[in-house]
């Protein structure tokens, strides 16, 4: 194709922060601590509001989510994306930006989330959103497919579609419950060493197999937790990341996919979306699936993990039960990934591929603590939207991969 | 049992309205000679819009099973635990159901399984399925 080619690193992350408290909840407005955690991202950044010409949301406000939010900054845009594809809406921003970056539409962008589910909850609202307005399209005769032809059948959504994903690749494939239940002891070990994680204290195998069961073969730790929580990332070009004082993350290369919207309609419940994201983020990145040093694989659920790891090719489609099984994905082992705590045991806000990104942002930067993989050169960020429906895979890498 | 007020979409219409008479239709492109599933105001394939409804046999296999242990909504609290399954029609199509008439815990993937009816009020009826060997009794989850 004539043209522009893509250009591994030409684009990175200068800019990370997340804000999140071990007790679930934060305090303040939605857009108050949306602002103090894009001011927090920008301060690492050694940038300013000032410099921003690119902003990516997909959530807040009521109709057009960067727009909205980049008035409420001050910001005057020349590029926007609100790109909505559920929890790997922040993977395809960053995707889409470092594209923006490598043609000069943009030069620093925000990407922001925020949600607050538990403390809403508690105040007697809805938390996440739900089928409100619904009736009065049905009025018209237009009905969202899941409600037509899913919600008759009380499916709890999302962890019965996951339960359904999850019952597959054990018929087919013997995937065990204690295999899915390592991949949350894991996660949980993450999470003891950070500070910000709601779930800290010890988890073991028979812990997850004793919880209650929510959507059979799911038990309550097979699932992530609801609290509020938001992100913020900054991102800019390769040349003026150089003058900046933080170390970039390179977006080597980045990719989206998705197959349907409703669990009815996959086409294999085995098999995500992720199985083409994967792949082509790491064919732009020029590296391959065994050179990464750390994963960041989106955790709604235990099942997700182990899709993603056969899909981006970590391990052989099928063999994800007996690839996690040894507990090499904790901390210390062969395969460190959701080194964060994840969604499992560190925060949910509802679409947690913001935190997927923040996490690998620092494990490149060697800013992750007591979490740091040693030796990082690569990093992925996976996320996964709806109910296994879209996926966006980032690649990240220090200067040594240019 | 009880369920959720059934929304109608104007492109099923005809698959509503043959629940009536306890007909389980399916959309059918007539170019690609194929069925598909859910309704749509053209087919997935070729977005061709030669569209004609044909009864299934209402016979298939259970392709993915799930006990719900919590009640998705309000209406489902008397019915927990229940079956939510993802069916393949022997038509090609497959399709979320509820697996009834049968212990939710003993339903098997690969399990051969047969349509049964749960009526609406309104006379419409919501398409479920039991398994092949077990008599119908009602459709009680």
């Amino acid at each position: 194709m004539p043209g522009h080619e893509w250009k591994r690193g030409a684009a990175a992350i200068v800019g990370a922060a997340d804000m999140v408290s071990p007790t679930g909840e934060l305090d303040g407005t939605p857009r108050a601590i949306e602002t103090a955690v894009i001011g927090e991202a920008l301060a690492g950044a050694g940038l300013t509001i000032a410099d921003v010409d690119g902003v990516a949301s997909c959530v807040g406000g009521l109709f057009m989510p960067s727009v909205e939010l980049a008035e409420y900054l001050g910001v005057q845009a020349r590029w926007t994306d609100s790109t909505q594809i559920g929890g790997s809406s922040f993977e395809a921003h960053v995707e889409h930006a470092a594209a923006a970056i490598q043609l000069g539409l943009a030069e620093v962008v925000v990407v922001s989330y925020v949600s607050l589910p538990r403390s809403t909850a508690k105040r007697g609202g809805r938390g996440f959103s739900g089928a409100a307005g619904q009736a009065d399209a049905a009025a018209a005769g237009v009905v969202a497919p899941r409600l037509e032809w899913e919600m008759p059948f009380g499916m709890q959504s999302p962890v019965g579609a996951y339960a359904l994903a999850a019952s597959r690749h054990q018929a087919v494939y013997g995937t065990t419950s204690e295999q899915l239940a390592q991949i949350a002891v894991d996660t949980r070990r993450w999470a003891a060493l950070n500070p910000k994680a709601r779930y800290r204290d010890p988890l073991s195998v028979d812990d997850v197999l004793a919880s209650p069961m929510v959507a059979s073969p799911l038990h309550r730790f097979d699932c992530c937790l609801v609290t509020d929580g938001a992100g913020a990332l900054v991102l800019t070009s390769a040349e003026r990341a150089r003058d900046l004082p933080a170390t970039p993350a390179y977006v080597l290369g980045a990719a989206t996919a998705h197959s349907h919207q409703m669990i009815s309609q996959m086409p294999d419940l085995t098999v995500t979306a992720g199985s083409v994201s994967g792949p082509k983020a790491f064919d732009l990145a020029g590296v391959s699936a065994s050179e990464v040093d750390v994963a960041e694989l989106y955790d709604s659920f235990t099942i997700t993990v182990l899709l993603a790891l056969e899909d981006l090719g970590f391990c052989p489609k099928g063999e994800g039960g007996p690839f996690v099984a040894d507990g090499k994905l904790g901390p210390g082992g062969a395969f460190p990934a959701q080194t964060s705590g994840g969604g499992l045991s560190y925060t949910h806000p509802g679409m947690f591929g913001m935190f997927l990104l923040v996490e690998a942002a620092r494990q490149i930067q060697g800013a992750a603590g007591p979490r740091q993989v040693p030796d990082v050169d690569v990093a992925v960020a996976h996320g996964v939207g709806g109910v296994l429906s879209a996926t966006s895979t980032v690649v990240l890498g220090t200067e040594a991969t240019l | 049992m009880t369920r959720p007020t059934q929304l109608e979409s104007t492109e099923a219409a005809p698959y509503w309205e043959a629940t009536r008479a306890r007909q389980l239709v399916l959309p059918w492109c007539t170019t690609c000679e194929r069925p598909f599933w859910y309704p749509r105001a053209a087919c997935p394939g070729c977005l061709g819009t030669d569209i004609e409804w044909r009864e299934a046999t209402g016979r298939g296999a259970v392709y993915a099973v799930s006990v719900q242990h919590n009640a998705a909504l309000p209406e489902f609290k008397d019915q927990v635990p229940y079956a939510v399954a993802l069916v393949e029609l022997d038509e090609g199509v497959r399709f979320m159901t509820n697996i009834v008439n049968t212990d939710p815990f003993g339903v098997a993937i690969g399990q051969r399984v047969r349509l049964t009816w749960d009526p609406v009020e309104d006379g419409r009826a919501i398409a479920v399925f039991e398994p092949e060997e077990e008599a119908s009794s009602g459709t009680d989850l």
